[in-house]
């Protein structure tokens, strides 16, 4: 599904953060990306995202290579990708509810049409009872549960999640983890950078280790 | 929209039972772009002002293009034959005689004499009351009225006069009309300058106040782009808002200097004939703009409406771009979004 070959990157004159990366995420995999930090875990996921280009090598994701598609398609193949933003990215002024369901929106669906999807996959994160709560009220792990939510929502192809344990206890973090994995069993593709050891050990899955701008997968 | 999960509950149920928990209502959707905050209510307010402004320069400058052109009209439209008085001279027969001769050239209408009564109160100001004018030279007047698109051959009617009567002066105000058309172009031509400076700064102004206003939403750009929002959909998301703004911004700027028109012109219709409205009138002409000037008041608001939605759109074109420029350029780290 997505495939990179040799690909570089650097920030300006800077020193290459990401060096030689060769891999493929293949359709239904699911995988931990992992490493120190300042690693490159962040800008690994943004080149996955298609929010940055490499500075050299070759990404293809859905078939095309990255580098020959136009800005005005980019939203259309963004869609086929759920990202969970480390700082959340929730709007302040929408609720929990009018939040998570902001991707159906901009697609241009009915409200009577998504309701019930929504609500489904509010309580299943545990923000049944904030729906209507806005976002500087909520928790940082409801707010993380509110950002994941939003990834998952229009069933994405490819999920990327950027911490997404970080700020919620061992129990809740073990449910978002059975959450990812039900999404993976419907057929999306998951990647999550972590740094939590014990979230990794409880699947036996594919981990990507960045070090120093390269990249070792353990299948 | 604003359909509502389930039903409340609550309260139904007899009171032993447990009460069940309401179902939680959905709140009728809000818009994606926040209605209210400090920087659209201060956008509001600058663009209200501007169109105050900018309204009423409008009205202000075509009211002295009016005056302008009513001076020049009402100067032209008479000439005046003055007689000096003379010993021997019959100043009555001389009046009539250069009424008959400045009429019989064509191009003028009507001939009036200022008659003795009507000279007197034209020195009054000076000379004071009970003046005889048998005991001072007092020239006497002769007004011409002529046919402004066909005014008589003054040169010729110059000649006439000096031959028959030679204490006659012919005064067709052509000095006078040539220095008012002079100052009334120049007046017109600093109320159009002055049209044109508060119009650009009107501009200049919408456009920086609404890309202002539009830099505290730029997460929410950020955001719509990164959950798959096409850039035409965000644009429009944040057209209408600003469409909203400006549209009341402008109508209260609007009605405001329309209603300033308005009262000016009733406080100068009651006070007619008062020094403080003739002054007034002198100065500023009559304060009454006529259909031309409240349309011109209607098509700035539609201006400054046009020009919000504009900016908007094009503010939130060009953040999406620099985004997407990120993309294509890693180097650009400046605006760099964390993911």
């Amino acid at each position: 599904m997505i495939h990179f070959e040799n690909v570089g990157l650097r920030y300006g004159m800077g020193p290459e953060i990401l060096r030689d990366l060769t891999f493929d995420i293949p359709r239904r995999s699911f995988q931990f990306l992992t490493g120190p930090s300042g690693a490159g875990k962040s800008t690994l996921l943004r080149l996955l995202f298609l929010s940055l280009q490499p500075t050299r090598g070759l990404i293809r994701s859905f078939d095309r290579e990255v580098s020959t598609i136009p800005r005005d398609e980019l939203p259309m193949l963004r869609r086929r990708i759920g990202i969970v933003f480390q700082d959340f990215r929730l709007l302040d002024h929408l609720t929990t509810y009018e939040n998570v369901a902001l991707p159906l929106r901009v697609r241009g669906k009915e409200e009577t049409s998504y309701r019930a999807d929504v609500l489904e996959l509010l309580k299943w994160v545990g923000l049944g009872e904030r729906i209507n709560v806005l976002p500087p009220v909520l928790s940082g792990g409801e707010k993380q549960r509110a950002a994941i939510a939003r990834a998952l929502i229009d069933r994405p192809e490819l999920l990327l999640a950027d911490e997404p344990t970080g700020n919620v206890d061992p129990p809740m973090a073990r449910r978002l983890l059975s959450l990812f994995l039900e999404l993976n069993r419907l057929g999306t593709a998951v990647v999550i950078a972590t740094h939590d050891l014990s979230l990794m050990d409880q699947v036996e899955a594919r981990r990507m280790i960045l070090s120093q701008g390269r990249l070792d997968v353990y299948e | 929209m604003s359909e509502h999960a389930g039903h409340a509950a609550a309260g139904d149920g007899p009171a032993n039972r447990p009460a069940r928990r309401p179902e939680m209502r959905v709140r009728p959707t809000a818009p994606i772009v926040p209605t209210a905050n400090v920087s659209g209510n201060a956008l509001m307010l600058v663009i209200a002002i501007m169109a105050f402004l900018a309204c009423l320069t409008f009205g202000a400058v075509s009211m002295v293009r009016a005056t302008a052109a009513s001076w020049q009209s009402q100067i032209s439209r008479e000439i005046t034959i003055q007689i000096k008085p003379d010993d021997g001279l019959d100043m009555e027969q001389a009046l009539k005689d250069a009424r008959d001769i400045a009429l019989a050239f064509s191009g003028t209408k009507d001939g009036t004499i200022v008659d003795r009564a009507a000279t007197a109160r034209l020195l009054e100001p000076w000379l004071g009351e009970g003046l005889d004018l048998d005991e001072l030279p007092v020239p006497r007047l002769v007004i011409v009225t002529i046919d402004e698109q066909n005014p008589p051959d003054f040169a010729a009617m110059r000649n006439a006069l000096s031959e028959s009567i030679p204490e006659a002066i012919l005064d067709d105000h052509r000095t006078w009309v040539d220095r008012l058309v002079a100052m009334a172009q120049t007046t017109a031509l600093i109320g159009t300058g002055v049209l044109v400076l508060v119009f650009s700064a009107m501009v200049l102004t919408v456009i920086f106040a609404t890309r202002g206003a539009l830099s505290g939403n730029r997460h929410i750009i950020e955001v719509l782009h990164f959950v798959g929002a096409e850039a035409g959909f965000v644009a429009s998301q944040f057209q209408k808002h600003f469409l909203k703004i400006s549209l009341k911004g402008s109508f209260a700027g609007g009605l405001l200097a329309a209603l300033f028109f308005l009262v000016a012109g009733f406080w100068q219709g009651r006070s007619i004939a008062t020094p403080e409205s003739d002054q007034a009138t002198a100065l500023f002409g009559t304060f009454s703009m006529g259909l031309a000037g409240y349309l011109g008041i209607v098509a700035t608001m539609l201006v400054i409406a046009l020009l919000t939605t504009l900016t908007a759109r094009f503010t939130v074109m060009r953040t999406i771009y620099e985004i997407d420029l990120i993309r294509s350029d890693p180097s650009r780290t400046d605006q760099l979004p964390d993911p």
